[in-house]
C-alpha cells in the first residue's frame, strides 16, 4: 500500500468566469486538506474564487488513441449545426 | 497615555513580526511542497499585519513631544531621529524593547510544535481581533478588520493539523501532545494584561482580557475534544514578554532579522 497522500485534480473558477478550469494537480491527506492546498498553491494570486477538486483517480479520460473513432466522424455531418437550416420568416422566435 | 497607546501597539506588532518570522523559517525546509507554500503564505500574511502595526507605531511616536520621545527605547538614535518609520521599529530595536509574548519566539523544533504553537496563538487571534472591531481607535480597529479574515484562515489550517496529529497514528498523537504540553505554560500570557493593556481597556481601546480568554478556552477545548488530546495541566505561567523580558530566543531571531540593517544601514532592495 502507497504511503504517499492521495493525488488530487484542482479546478479553479476566476472571479469573472463562469466555469471551473483545471489548473493542476496536488497531495493531500483528505478533501479538506485538498481545498486549503489549493487555496494556498493556486489562488495566491487572485486566480480565483471558487474552488473544486477530485481525486484524480475518479477521473476518466478519453483515450487518444481512440480519438478517430471518437471524433472524425462528427467532422462532415453540418446538418447536426442549427445553423444549417434557413428558417422561413414566419418563425420569428426560433 | 499615548505612551500607553504605543506600547499597546507595539505588542500586536510584535507578536505578529516574530510568530511570522519564526514560521518563515519553515520555507524550502516543509514536510511536503503544499505545506511549505501554506506556511510561507501565512508567514506573509503575519508580516503584513505587522506593516500596519508597526506603521501606526512610528506615526504615535513622531507625534511624542521630544522629552517623552527620550527613554522609551534604549537605542539613542529613536530619540534622536525626527521620523522614525516601521522599518527603524522592526529592525533596530533590541531585545528588551520588544513586546511580543513568549509563546512566539519559542522554536518551531517540529511539524507538531510548530502547528501547535500556531493553533494556540491563531485560537488567541480571532477572538482577539473579533473584539477589537469595536476599538475606540480607527485604525487598530480597521486593521483588526483586515487582519481577522487571514487570521481565521489560519485558525482553520492549524486545528485541522492538530486533529490530523491528535487522531492520527500513535506517533503523530504521542508528539501533538507532547508539543501541546510544553507550549500550554507560554498561553497564560496572552491573557495576563501589562500596564499598557490595563489602561487601553479602560479606554476602549483595548479588549477584555478575560472575557477573550474564555471564548480561547471553549475553542481550544473543542479542539482538542476532536481531536482525541488531553487538556494540558495548568501551572507555572512564563510571562514576561508584554514588557521586555524575554526567553533567550529572541537575542538568535533578531540577530538574524536585523542583521543586514545594521550591518548596512539603510539598505534597500
Amino acid at each position: 500500500m502507497s504511503k504517499e497522500w492521495p493525488l488530487w485534480e484542482v479546478f479553479i473558477r476566476s472571479k469573472t468566469g463562469l466555469d471551473h478550469k483545471h489548473v493542476g494537480s496536488l497531495h493531500a491527506a483528505d478533501a479538506q486538506m485538498a481545498i486549503e492546498n489549493a487555496r494556498d498553491v493556486y489562488t495566491r494570486r487572485m486566480e480565483g474564487v471558487s474552488i473544486w477538486v477530485v481525486e484524480s483517480r475518479y477521473i476518466h479520460a478519453s483515450n487518444p488513441d481512440d480519438a478517430e473513432a471518437l471524433y472524425d466522424p462528427a467532422n462532415d455531418k453540418a446538418y447536426r449545426h442549427p445553423t444549417f437550416y434557413n428558417l422561413p420568416d414566419e418563425l420569428k422566435y426560433m | 497615555m499615548k505612551q500607553h497607546l504605543l506600547h499597546y501597539v507595539l505588542q500586536l506588532a510584535d507578536n505578529a513580526l516574530i510568530l511570522g518570522h519564526r514560521i518563515s523559517e519553515w520555507c524550502g525546509h516543509g514536510p511536503v511542497l503544499e505545506q511549505d507554500i501554506a506556511i510561507t503564505n501565512a508567514a506573509l500574511d503575519h508580516i503584513g499585519q505587522a506593516r500596519n502595526f508597526y506603521q501606526y507605531a512610528a506615526e504615535i511616536y513622531n507625534q511624542l513631544p521630544g522629552p517623552e520621545r527620550q527613554h522609551l527605547f534604549v537605542a539613542p538614535l529613536f530619540a534622536a531621529k525626527k521620523n522614525v518609520t516601521e522599518d527603524d521599529l522592526a529592525y533596530l530595536r533590541d531585545a528588551w524593547d520588544f513586546k511580543n509574548v513568549l509563546l512566539v519566539e519559542q522554536q518551531n523544533t517540529d511539524w507538531a510544535f510548530t502547528v501547535a504553537r500556531s493553533f494556540l496563538y491563531d485560537s488567541f487571534a480571532v477572538v482577539q481581533y473579533e473584539h477589537m472591531q469595536s476599538c475606540k481607535d480607527e485604525t487598530i480597529a480597521a486593521i483588526a478588520q483586515k487582519a481577522l479574515k487571514e487570521a481565521t484562515y489560519h485558525r482553520k489550517w492549524s486545528s485541522e493539523w492538530v486533529i490530523r496529529l491528535g487522531d492520527g497514528t500513535e506517533e503523530s498523537k504521542e508528539k501533538i501532545q507532547y508539543a501541546l504540553d510544553n507550549l500550554w505554560p507560554y498561553t497564560a500570557e496572552l491573557f495576563i494584561p501589562s500596564p499598557a493593556d490595563e489602561v487601553m481597556q479602560t479606554e476602549g481601546i483595548g479588549v477584555d482580557l478575560t472575557a477573550v480568554r474564555k471564548e480561547w478556552l471553549a475553542y481550544v477545548s473543542a479542539v482538542l475534544e476532536e481531536a482525541t488530546l488531553l487538556m494540558p495541566e495548568t501551572g507555572w505561567a512564563q510571562q514576561g514578554g508584554k514588557t521586555g523580558t524575554h526567553s533567550e530566543h529572541l537575542g538568535y531571531i533578531l540577530a538574524e532579522l536585523q542583521f543586514m540593517q545594521r550591518a548596512y544601514p539603510g539598505m534597500e532592495w
